[in-house]
């Protein structure tokens, strides 16, 4: 047949029939558009704070190797000066400039300050941002051993001007230098300072030492090739970085982490897209005779799915674009207040700004309108598939809702969701993980028609058998025989409240288990440390001699900790010295399983202990043999036990201390733990080391302090995670008000017939608090059962795969019980509240609406 | 039975139509109906007699066991769902018990919505008002209408696009005898006006009474009662 072509006409009726929307349901719409704007905003300002503190950390470590095309360091945190001028030699390489890089203590200040030692006129070449200006009056002061030039940003931090004196910490010794002058760029934030090299190997007892040499090679250089030669020559005690690695260790470093806030940040925008689904499922099942009115008149069923669509699609444009202004500043002003790692601790030294990112904003404002689309999709695709004659008749809406009653999707969605739980991470994120969280959750909604119709239409016939009141018979009866618009505000409940219950269980866990990781670690009376001093620091065999001999103290164990680089995209990982007794090491380790008995070690092999991380990271076993930068070449180790660590993700290495000193001759110490003797005070103790001529250099806590600093830190850290979560719960409510509030105006006629028949307000609204309130409970039970096996989701897939450690369930029953009841009252008044206004209708005029 | 065949060309024909109910209950058998060119045919009959039905099946909103239902010689039966939509939304208009009317469009949107289907200006919907007595309310919501009103919003909606056929289903059951008779009176004569066929289904004798002729639906077929509506008016 001839038909003229839509164009125009049906642009004008879509502009309409938009316009006729808005008016009528305004404040439904700005709440769906309110609920996507902050699922956007909150994932926006997490991709922001991320995003900025991550390219300004980046680019800050960048600045640090300037125009080097390679850069040499020793796998441990310093090598012999003798390899420079091999290095310098070497054909194709046209500049090498030798760095010596401490971290070093000032008294009174809890971080540390960057000393990068330098030699001026080949630094000029190799990294010239960080070219010293001394003034012009003192052109050599670049070469003078007490001159020490600041970046603008250290010093603020110092309160230090040109000319000044400050007094860094040398090891345990007070070292006073003169501020000579600045640096020609550093990054904003960047507390860095720089001095002549053999300055700095003087003054922090590093003579012979070298942190790295920065490389330039020659035009036409394969640099690849040039950086495969000279690591194999060089050996595992030598490693080779591209500037890349530098962005690849940063990134590594930080990944899970960043990640981690990013899912969480969706989570909102996941509630936000169910809000949008039950608001969109309400209203097409509200308009459901309309609609078919408008397929009667000649809408095609193409036309009314794009006309809902279009709908959903402008609730997501509209609350992608608040979104995306929201995030923006969220993001400022959590730069601002936070810092960039929102107090996670992993971009240090930093002050990155927000900057506005089309593509990413782009890309989130696509998210929020894809959100809205997704969640219009299946009730646009519901509206177009109805017959239109049976929908013109009144009390057809639960059909509208009748294929979410079919089972399958959601079972298949669930089983695939247990499935994807088994797969192992993609390049170290947990992909799978993650997916089988989310298909859990749409499973789980998805099946809530089928369960919500199976318990109602138990109860409702065990009610009717027993003759309950008017209300309640009611109440059930709606339940029992319109699952599906039940099921849509049950969704919200559920959705929410599974992930309360999961990210509750998954951080009590985590917590639990650190607190009993450190009751376990913890066994000594004191514990000290050179006060933070990066590598420089230590003390030396006198010293440890002096702390050992102060009164009251019967027992000393001295440790070394220090950083191993075996592969340079990855971070270093940690080398612990230690007193450990070889043959029962979970005495001072949380071992996770068995241990390998000093029997069973090869003649000649040394026995390191192995964190999980190290197993994740770089496939350590039990028993395993290998080799590490750690003394001369060619010895062997063997990995003796694996240990649990909740303070290093990118891994660590135990070994005995004697072994160290043994394969190293490092006899210094940076840490010590302390036996007292009976019937002496752990204060009287600290006291007397204060009193050490070092004393000022030390720092000591007990186990009770470290234990309250370190939950304390576990506390600030999931700070985050709260009010995202806090976030994802109000949205929920959101949904469930914006949900029970459409369906109890869309049910105005059926409350003005039962008021016609006699039912009063008050039953009526008690019928309303009924259905909500065993509604809400059956969320609730869903979403607890839910929200269990997303949880065992994140403590035995995403954490270990994210973080590489291992965590034992605990479940906060209190916790989880006291938001259940918040949520079981606050829905209910939610629903009254809604109600009240469908019932305060006059009654003659509900039930003669057309609509 | 075949009710006289009034013209040539006619504007609706159902040939051998047959429905029955998923719960095996005939209720149309092998039905012949013809309608020709600005004729208006009441059909009565008991309740659950199929009247409603046999209205879906000739707008193509329904799917016939068999038989054929042709509008201007072009078979309904056989379109895919899409061209069925429109040719609805081309040659039919609707008017219904329960008027049907759009609540957050005004009036004019009401009517002009056929004309924007159609691709066409949605000008003449403010003509189209004027003609039923709505004149100068094009901008009034449904709510602020009586039945009587809404219902001659429905008739004009039905009939602006000049549609080559008009269904309705009991137009006057939800009105008062005064109010249907206006309105009824209104419907006949924008159906001679615009020279469209029409199908009415009501219990009422006196709405019948408008028809040109009636048609009573019993087991699957429909019988001439044939009455002259003129002569009763």
């Amino acid at each position: 047949m001839s038909t003229p072509k839509t164009g125009r006409g049906l642009t004008t009726l879509a502009r309409w029939m938009l316009g006729a929307q808005w008016r009528s349901h305004r404040g439904r719409a700005l709440v769906a558009m309110v609920t996507i704007a902050l699922g956007v905003g909150l994932g926006y300002a997490v991709y922001l704070i991320n995003g900025a503190a991550f390219n300004e950390f980046s680019a800050a470590a960048r600045s640090l190797s300037g125009q080097a095309d390679l850069q040499v360091r020793g796998a441990q945190p310093f090598m012999d000066e003798a390899i420079y001028p091999r290095l310098a030699m070497r054909v194709g390489v046209t500049a090498a400039s030798p760095v010596l890089e401490v971290d070093v203590a000032l008294p009174g200040k809890s971080t540390t300050l960057k000393v990068l030692g330098m030699d001026a006129f080949r630094a000029r070449r190799m990294t010239p941002d960080l070219v010293s200006i001394p003034s012009s009056q003192a052109m050599l002061d670049v070469l003078a051993d007490d001159a020490l030039f600041l970046s603008p940003s250290a010093k603020a931090w110092l309160g230090a001007q040109d000319g000044a004196h400050v007094t860094l910490l040398g090891g345990t010794s007070p070292i006073t230098l003169r501020v000579a002058g600045g640096i020609l760029r550093a990054r904003p934030g960047q507390r860095i300072g720089v001095m002549d090299i053999a300055a700095v190997q003087t003054h922090f007892h590093l003579q012979g030492k070298l942190s790295h040499v920065d490389l330039q090679l020659a035009r036409g250089v394969d640099s690849d090739a040039f950086r495969q030669a000279l690591q194999s020559e060089l050996g595992t005690h030598l490693v080779v970085d591209a500037p890349s690695d530098v962005e690849s260790r940063t990134d590594r470093l930080s990944r899970a982490y960043r990640i981690n806030m990013n899912v969480l940040a969706l989570m909102a925008l996941f509630t936000g897209a169910f809000l949008v689904f039950a608001t969109q499922a309400a209203g097409v099942v509200r308009q459901r005779a309309q609609l078919a009115m408008l397929r009667v008149l000649g809408m095609t069923r193409m036309d009314l799915v794009r006309q809902i669509l279009l709908e959903g699609g402008l609730l997501g444009l509209g609350g992608g674009v608040l979104g995306i202004a929201l995030g923006f500043m969220v993001a400022a002003l959590a730069l601002r207040v936070f810092g960039g790692d929102l107090g996670g601790g992993y971009f240090p030294g930093v002050e990155p700004r927000v900057a506005f990112e089309p593509i990413a904003s782009a890309i989130f404002l696509l998210l929020g309108v894809g959100v809205a689309l997704a969640g219009s999709l299946v009730p646009a695709l519901e509206a177009a598939k109805a017959q239109p004659a049976p929908a013109l008749k009144a009390g057809s809406e639960e059909l509208a809702l009748a294929p979410f009653g079919t089972p399958w999707p959601a079972l298949a969605c669930l089983v695939v969701g247990v499935a994807l739980a088994l797969v192992p991470p993609v390049n170290g994120v947990p992909v799978a993980g993650y997916g089988a969280m989310a298909l859990l959750l749409v499973g789980a909604i998805a099946l809530m028609p089928r369960l919500t119709a199976m318990v109602f239409r138990r109860a409702s016939a065990r009610r009717v058998a027993r003759q309950g009141n008017v209300a309640t018979m009611l109440a059930l009866a709606r339940l029992a025989n319109a699952p599906g618009q039940a099921s849509i505000a049950m969704g919200g409940v559920l959705s929410s409240f599974a992930l309360i219950v999961a990210m509750a269980i998954m951080v009590a866990s985590f917590r639990v288990s650190v607190e009993h990781w450190l009751a376990h670690l913890l066994s000594a009376d004191i514990y000290g440390r050179v006060v933070q001093g990066g590598d420089a620091a230590g003390l030396r065999p006198d010293q440890q001699a002096q702390v050992a001999a102060v009164g009251g103290i019967a027992h000393v164990a001295f440790a070394r900790v220090s950083r191993l680089t075996l592969d340079v995209a990855k971070p270093p990982v940690a080398l612990i010295a230690r007193e450990l007794d070889a043959a029962d090491p979970d005495a001072t380790l949380q071992m996770t399983g068995n241990v390998l008995q000093p029997t069973s070690w090869h003649s000649g092999e040394t026995p390191v202990w192995a964190s999980e991380a190290m197993v994740d990271l770089y496939g350590y076993r039990l028993g395993q043999r290998l080799e590490l930068p750690v003394g001369g070449r060619g010895e062997r180790f063997v990995v003796a036990g694996i240990w649990r660590d909740y303070v290093r993700q990118t891994g660590a290495l135990q070994m005995r201390v004697a072994d160290y000193r043994r394969l190293t001759g490092d006899v210094s110490a940076t840490d010590m733990s302390i036996t007292l003797r009976p019937s002496t005070t752990a204060t009287q103790v600290i006291h007397a080391l204060k009193k050490l001529p070092f004393g000022d250099a030390l720092e000591f806590s007990q186990p009770g302090e470290i234990r309250a600093r370190t939950l304390t830190t576990f506390d600030r850290a999931f700070a985050v995670t709260y009010l995202l979560e806090a976030v994802a719960m109000v949205i929920g409510l959101f949904g469930v008000g914006a949900t029970f509030s459409t369906q109890a105006l869309a049910r105005a006629h059926e409350f003005g017939m039962l008021r016609h028949v006699g039912v009063t307000v008050r039953q009526i609204l008690a019928m309303i608090a009924a259905e909500a309130g065993w509604l809400t409970l059956l969320g609730i039970a869903m979403g607890c059962a839910l929200g269990f096996a997303i949880s065992l989701i994140l403590v035995f897939v995403v954490n270990p795969q994210s973080f590489h450690w291992s965590i034992s369930l605990h479940v906060p029953w209190a916790e989880i019980v006291m938001i259940g009841c918040a949520m079981l009252v606050s829905s209910c008044v939610t629903a009254v509240l809604a109600g009240h206004r469908a019932v305060s209708m006059d009654a003659v005029r509900a039930v003669r609406e057309d609509w | 039975m075949r009710p006289a065949k009034p013209s040539a060309s006619p504007s609706l024909e159902c040939r051998g139509l047959s429905k029955h109910y998923g719960s095996g209950r005939v209720v149309l058998a092998g039905l012949d109906f013809v309608l020709g060119e600005g004729e208006f045919v009441a059909v009565m009959g008991d309740s659950g007699v199929g009247k409603s039905t046999l209205l879906h099946l000739i707008a193509g909103l329904d799917v016939a066991d068999s038989g054929e239902v042709l509008i201007d010689g072009e078979p309904v039966l056989s379109l895919s769902d899409d061209d069925a939509t429109r040719l609805r939304r081309q040659k039919l208009g609707f008017v219904f018990q329960a008027f049907h009317v759009l609540p957050h469009l005004t009036l004019y949107q009401n009517v002009a919505v056929p004309l924007l289907l159609n691709n066409l200006s949605p000008t003449p919907a403010h003509d189209m008002l004027a003609a039923v007595g709505l004149g100068g309310r094009g901008n009034d919501m449904p709510r602020e209408l009586s039945g009587g009103e809404l219902q001659r919003v429905a008739i004009a909606r039905a009939l602006v696009h000049r549609p080559r056929l008009i269904l309705a289903d009991e137009p006057t059951g939800n009105l008062d005898p005064q109010t249907a008779h206006e309105v009824l009176e209104l419907l006949r004569a924008e159906i001679k006006a615009t020279r469209a066929a029409a199908v009415m289904v009501t219990h009422s004798e006196a709405a019948a009474a408008f028809a040109d002729r009636v048609l009573i639906l019993s087991q699957g077929a429909l019988h001439d009662r044939a009455r002259k509506a003129t002569a009763a008016r």
